[in-house]
């Protein structure tokens, strides 16, 4: 089954400049209804609303860290719990992948990545476009 | 170099302490009060007794200032703050210079492609998305300035402490908020793990992360 281009994605970075980039990278992939969101807690409100298909998330985020905010994502048990979590971030080390892992995250991208980086995780957390 | 009249630190019998130069070091200081200790130990009067008693205290003063100055590791500054500080600058200029000549590059080869007659909509895109790449830039110079700041702010405190115990008026509320900021940091759990980019030799690379990720499957 291919991707549904038409699900709800969410990105979350508190620097605009990367919610611009990761957004028009995910325009070019094809996806056509994407949420910004510039910190955790806006994030967590717009879960409120919406069922999404994918969040795209940034780590070093204050004051809820993106890690903070996939924990919390995890532990609420509404429609949005299991939605595929992609943590897009310059926090590298073993440590961190660890930490998100047990957190839950689907995939992890190290900034900084390059469009076809991007589209081969969504690739691995989705399935084929 | 000119000696001041009150340069002259003490004199005994037969032999002189004259300060001849504006700057020792502080274990001369020491070794100095030391001396003159050693000589006015053996004076009976009262006045040298009151001599020995204020360069006593003057003593414990600076000791405890030197142990109070190491406890805040001070030394900290020059070999651990001032270089990592300066390698994250380093850092800023290497990834602004890659990021502006990739955009230029792009730039370039989209202005080659539109003197075409056709130009190729494929190749135009690829340059865009690759100057959408090369912004990504900004965000990682971002997060090393803000570390170098962090470091800045931390040598600030040591700063503040050292002319605190030297009886200079610092800010107090300052203080104060660098203690909230930093109670809060200790709170959160997992602020170890924020440490922001990692030096471009150091760092991981995406297959290694995926290798890692691939471990827990």
């Amino acid at each position: 089954m291919s991707v549904d281009m038409d699900m709800n994605v969410l990105i979350v970075d508190d620097y605009k400049t990367m919610l611009r980039i990761i957004g028009n990278l995910l325009r070019q992939i094809g996806f056509r209804n994407i949420d910004e969101a510039t910190d955790g807690t806006m994030a967590l409100n717009s879960m409120k609303n919406k069922r999404y298909g994918l969040v795209i998330s940034d780590w070093n985020m204050e004051p809820m860290t993106g890690l903070d905010l996939l924990k919390q994502v995890r532990a609420k048990g509404d429609d949005n719990a299991n939605v595929p979590f992609i943590m897009v971030t310059a926090e590298s080390k073993t440590e961190n992948v660890v930490a998100a892992k047990k957190a839950g995250v689907n995939n992890y991208i190290v900034k900084p990545f390059n469009a076809d980086t991007l589209k081969q995780k969504i690739t691995s957390v989705l399935g084929e476009f | 170099m000119t000696n001041h009249p009150d340069d002259s630190l003490t004199k005994d019998n037969c032999d002189t302490v004259v300060i001849d130069r504006d700057v020792y070091e502080r274990d001369e200081v020491i070794q100095l009060i030391n001396s003159v200790l050693a000589k006015a130990i053996h004076k009976k009067d009262a006045h040298d007794a009151g001599i020995f008693k204020e360069i006593s205290a003057l003593k414990g003063v600076i000791q405890d200032t030197r142990a109070e100055i190491g406890k805040l590791g001070a030394g900290d500054i020059n070999q651990r703050h001032i270089p990592a500080a300066t390698d994250e600058l380093d850092a800023v200029v290497g990834a602004t210079e890659d990021a502006t000549g990739a955009i230029m590059d792009s730039c370039e080869a989209i202005q080659a492609c539109l003197v075409e007659q056709m130009p190729d909509k494929q190749t135009i895109e690829g340059q865009v998305i690759k100057i959408f790449e090369a912004c990504t830039f900004q965000d990682i110079t971002g997060q090393r300035i803000s570390k170098v700041v962090g470091t800045l702010k931390d040598i600030d405190a040591k700063v503040r402490h050292i002319l605190a115990m030297l009886g200079h008026d610092v800010d107090a509320s300052s203080e104060e908020g660098d203690a909230d900021r930093q109670e809060e940091k200790r709170r959160n759990d997992d602020s170890a793990l924020l440490n922001g980019p990692q030096m471009p030799d150091d760092v991981p690379t995406q297959a290694d992360i995926d290798k890692l990720l691939a471990d827990f499957d």
